[in-house]
């Protein structure tokens, strides 16, 4: 039998080729087009080379933003993966419960970035917030606004309060396709609490604690409008982030080129930590490790 | 079309064409001689499409650590780029 073959089906895709150039690809190419040159303003460019890609493998303030992103980014990690792990193992299984715990795991998920931000900033404050004026009454000296330590304590449990239901959920889900006859058979064997856990739950749950990680740590290394909103990057430059020192050198300064060449840097980092994350992922799978 | 509000340069044109052809290249060379996906040294799965991502970004910060050790230009970093993208095409 003869195939009939005909491409003529690729043309549906045109649109959204021509869509996503003009919305990601062409955008990024001017970014790198303008990492190369240097303005004034009034749309006068100039040719600077590779001179702001130099400035920025050697900046001082880019090395501690960056520093400070990846601390930022595995003390979340560090507290998120197993907390959400613990509460999805200690959600209920079945009843009318499960619906009830369900919601309100997904209450802050539903909560706007700039709004998660803007309850901490009020919650810590020193003289209305509940957070800040309880713990004043209680004799500790906690002021995010002051205190390097108090700033960071204050922006790392905004995003553990933010995102640790998307954890848990993800892992209650992973949770639930485990089959009962694991357990019945675990129970069998006399299987204590952790090895039922270790090579019964743990394993199931593979899959989605990956996602969970991928999401978390993408989405935490992007962090931008919680901490800005909370913190403005201070005390000093303590909570200043990757993506909060580019806003203030892109918009802030108008520094349009040393800007590109610093996000080109910041794209090519996640790239390479995204690229590593799904070749991980995905040769795992396929083990079946 | 007046597109010079752009400030396009033709360093970024050539940048970019050159991107642009060896997309072509390896278009042409998959349908020409098709390859099925292999275990390198890596231990990972990869189609030439992925030799191609992982020379091209690998390339990417080669060139930004020759900026920070030795600053431009750049002739020598992009000599040992061509010899590890011929590396991980060869064994990756």
């Amino acid at each position: 039998m003869n195939k009939t073959w005909n491409n003529k089906a690729w043309w549906m895709v045109l649109p959204v080729v021509l869509l996503v150039a003009f919305s990601a690809v062409i955008p990024l190419m001017t970014v790198v087009n303008y990492s190369v040159q240097d303005t004034f303003g009034n749309n006068q460019f100039f040719w600077a080379g590779l001179q702001w890609f130099e400035e920025i493998v050697n900046s001082e303030r880019f090395h501690a933003a960056l520093g400070r992103q990846f601390i930022f980014s595995a003390v979340i990690l560090a507290i998120e993966i197993p907390l959400g792990i613990l509460i999805a193992m200690n959600m209920p299984k079945k009843g009318w419960a499960v619906p009830v715990c369900l919601v309100l795991m997904s209450l802050p998920l539903l909560i706007p970035w700039n709004v998660v931000g803007t309850i901490w900033q009020i919650f810590g404050r020193v003289d209305i917030g509940l957070l800040g004026a309880a713990a004043n009454k209680l004799g500790i000296d906690y002021n995010y606004t002051r205190d390097i330590g108090d700033a960071w304590f204050t922006v790392v449990i905004m995003d553990v309060w933010h995102w640790t239901s998307l954890v848990a959920l993800l892992c209650y889900a992973g949770l639930q396709s485990i089959p009962e006859a694991y357990y019945q058979a675990a129970r069998i064997d006399g299987a204590s609490g952790w090895a039922v856990f270790r090579y019964i739950q743990l394993p199931k749950m593979r899959g989605v604690l990956l996602i969970a990680v991928l999401l978390r740590f993408m989405d935490s290394f992007m962090i931008y409008t919680e901490p800005f909103v909370v913190t403005g990057g201070g005390p000093g430059n303590a909570t200043t982030f990757l993506s909060i020192d580019l806003v203030k050198m892109a918009i802030g300064q108008f520094d349009l080129g040393p800007a590109a060449a610093f996000s080109l840097v910041y794209f090519l980092i996640i790239l390479l930590l995204s690229w590593v994350f799904y070749t991980v992922m995905t040769n795992l799978d396929k083990q079946g490790r | 079309m007046d597109l010079s509000w752009m400030a396009w340069t033709w360093q970024t044109a050539l940048f970019f064409s050159l991107i642009f052809l060896t997309l072509v290249g390896m278009g042409v060379w998959s349908i020409k001689a098709p390859q099925a996906p292999r275990l390198g040294i890596l231990r990972i799965e990869t189609t030439p499409g992925d030799r191609l991502f992982i020379s091209l970004l690998g390339s990417a910060f080669i060139c930004l650590g020759w900026l920070a050790a030795f600053g431009s230009p750049l002739w020598w970093a992009v000599l040992i780029c061509l010899v590890y993208a011929f590396a991980v095409f060869r064994w990756v």
